[in-house]
């Protein structure tokens, strides 16, 4: 890039994209992969918000004379082992999918975020009391910290959300603790530093605006995570407790019917799928959008 | 803005020691200098003879691991083992720097009229749309062509030199007293080079700042300030008024390192003059004069203990017992 010599010629090279709050929607709609994440992760959020006031049949009424129901005008998907009927169940199941990623990756984000961001700003043995710490949780896989916290609360949702989201947390601060040490290396932040910024301030408004595309990557493949941990701590039956439909309950149920009707593993796998691709597929465009040094290639 | 004839700032003896993965570090031994209010300073040197990290030393921006010892002295408060909260306070107010990667000495993800107007925020306390319209008065005093359109582009919209010129406002919002210039050139072509230089000096004298400026480059240091210091190993070689040294060398490194830049009008096929032999580690200097590894004309006793200050001429001094020999036969000043 050469010097625009000339007020004017300067003026014509910035003027698109000079604010980028305006164009961010115009140039959103354009990124192929951020409408397609976004498109997705809407038909998951959508299906959710649909269960709350309509759902073609009772996801919780069991049937047993119309169970394993091949798919009919009256049950879209057909019903599972139980005669329940297989669209009712996705659509409830998308609440606690939703609802166990946005709480276990918030609880991962808030605790994870501000603890790396502290390891960065403060180094020494803060640093290390943090990673150490975190290591140390780190050791412990979800699946037992979840059985832990069962043995002491009891299973079900709340337990098993807290649990990812604890596990979560480690992932966050290494992810943040990393990429703030990064940030703080630049000559921006000695420049920062040099007109009198304290390391509160420079964590606030030259770290995290610039690690941000990072953590929301990050965020989306935890939320995709979360997904896959709830269904597993389902399995163990430490998750979502019956009747509460979830998608990982619903794959687990169909493991034992897998060669009889191996398309009620599919449904929720498919559901699952949709979720986590929109997800990282909205992650990445978000991390292109948000950087306005990518803005003009768009 | 009357002279009074008190220093701005005043360093005494000062001494840095870093710790590196090879052992503590003495970076910088025995600076000491004053420049009054409207004074310029040059500090040259090769990489590594602790220009930089005298300048970090001012600004109070060393790792918390360093040792700094001695004295410096704003208007005579003590900066040495001032708690940073209070340092904060001054970075930007008082002192200022400006750096040498123009290119990454901006945040990217901040509008270049933000990053202008926040040390102003900051330190004065005014409205937003106050410091917007001063972050605008001093993008255009800078030269920054068409600064009420730009001010809301991003640092990656503007080409080195304007990035520079960014800088250098940021630098200036708050009207700081000393500005230390770390090599702010040296990434920029050479003709943009002159352009800035002459923008900092007009900037130095409009506002009656004192000005440190660090450079490895000595027609810069010629050109641009009145009294000059000659590092090496950390410690202050030779100092005195520009015009003295350039005109009477003292000691064999700055001889070296004049005679080491290329001439203009020099016969095609000139060879460059080079000083044998590497900048010292500074994690294990000699005992002795820094520079006795590499000079010409160095004796036992130079080994023996780092020499005093020489007096060669009226605030002329030079690190060197042999003053004496290397003026003589010098033969590069005049």
């Amino acid at each position: 890039m050469s010097a625009p010599l000339t007020a004017s010629a300067g003026t014509a090279a910035i003027a698109p994209g000079a604010r980028p709050a305006t164009g961010f929607w115009r140039r959103a709609l354009r990124h192929r992969s951020f409408v397609l994440g976004a498109v997705l992760s809407l038909l998951v959020l959508g299906a959710a918000l649909l269960s709350l006031v309509w759902t073609p049949w009772s996801a919780y009424d069991i049937d047993v004379a119309s169970k394993l129901h091949a798919p009919s005008a009256a049950h879209w998907l057909g019903t599972d082992v139980l005669g329940r009927d297989i669209v009712s169940l996705l659509l409830v199941g998308a609440r606690s999918t939703i609802m166990v990623g946005v709480i276990a990756v918030g609880i991962g984000l808030t605790f994870g975020v501000g603890l790396g961001l502290i390891a960065a700003a403060r180094k020494g043995w803060t640093e290390e009391l943090i990673m150490r710490m975190s290591d140390f949780t780190f050791a412990f896989p979800a699946v037992l910290s979840a059985i832990m916290l069962a043995a002491v609360a009891g299973p079900g949702m709340v337990t098993s959300i807290t649990a990812i989201g604890i596990f979560q947390i480690p992932t966050f601060v290494r992810v943040t603790r990393g990429s703030a040490n990064a940030i703080w290396a630049r000559e921006f932040v000695l420049a920062a530093r040099a007109a009198g910024k304290g390391s509160f301030r420079i964590t606030i408004e030259h770290v995290l605006p610039n690690i941000l595309s990072i953590l929301v990557v990050q965020a989306t493949i935890q939320f995709a995570l979360a997904i896959l941990a709830e269904a597993a701590l389902s399995y163990l039956g430490l998750g979502t407790q019956p009747p509460q439909p979830s998608w990982g309950r619903m794959l687990n149920d169909a493991q034992t019917l897998l060669f009889q009707s191996p398309m009620l593993a599919v449904y929720p796998g498919v559901a699952i799928a949709i979720a986590v691709l929109g997800l990282n597929l909205l992650g990445d465009g978000l991390r292109d959008l948000l950087d306005p040094r990518l803005a003009r290639e768009r | 803005m009357a002279d009074t004839g008190a220093p701005l700032i005043e360093v005494k003896n000062l001494g840095v020691r870093l710790n590196t993965s090879r052992g503590p570090a003495q970076a910088v031994r025995g600076v000491s200098f004053a420049l009054r209010r409207g004074e310029t300073l040059g500090l040259v040197g090769e990489s590594g003879c602790g220009k930089s990290v005298t300048a970090l030393a001012l600004i109070g921006l060393l790792p918390d691991s360093a040792v700094i010892s001695g004295s410096i002295r704003l208007e005579g408060a003590e900066l040495v083992g001032l708690p940073d909260a209070a340092y904060c306070k001054l970075r930007g107010n008082r002192i200022s720097m400006i750096f040498q990667e123009p290119m990454t000495a901006l945040n990217p993800m901040h509008t270049i009229g933000h990053q202008v107007a926040e040390p102003l925020r900051r330190h004065t306390g005014v409205s937003a749309t106050e410091a917007r319209q001063e972050a605008i008065a001093l993008l255009d005093r800078v030269g920054l062509p068409d600064a009420a359109k730009r001010v809301d582009a991003y640092p990656h919209q503007f080409s080195g030199g304007q990035r520079q010129r960014i800088t250098i406002a940021m630098a200036l919002a708050c009207q700081p007293d000393v500005l230390i210039a770390d090599e702010p050139t040296t990434a920029l072509d050479v003709t943009i080079q002159g352009q800035i230089l002459d923008l900092i000096a007009d900037l130095v004298a409009e506002r009656g700042m004192s000005m440190i400026l660090i450079s490895h480059d000595l027609g810069v240091i010629a050109e641009n300030v009145e009294r000059m210091m000659v590092m090496y190993g950390g410690t202050v070689v030779e100092s005195g008024t520009t015009d003295a040294v350039f005109t009477r060398m003292g000691h064999p490194y700055t001889q070296g390192l004049f005679r080491a830049r290329p001439r203009l009008g020099a016969r095609k096929g000139t060879r460059l003059t080079t000083i044998a032999g590497t900048v010292p580690e500074l994690a294990d200097l000699p005992a002795g004069c820094t520079f006795a590894d590499r000079c010409a004309i160095v004796e036992g006793r130079c080994r023996a203990a780092l020499p005093a200050v020489v007096d060669v001429g009226a605030a002329h001094g030079v690190r060197c017992i042999r003053t004496d020999v290397s003026m003589a036969v010098g033969g590069v000043g005049a």
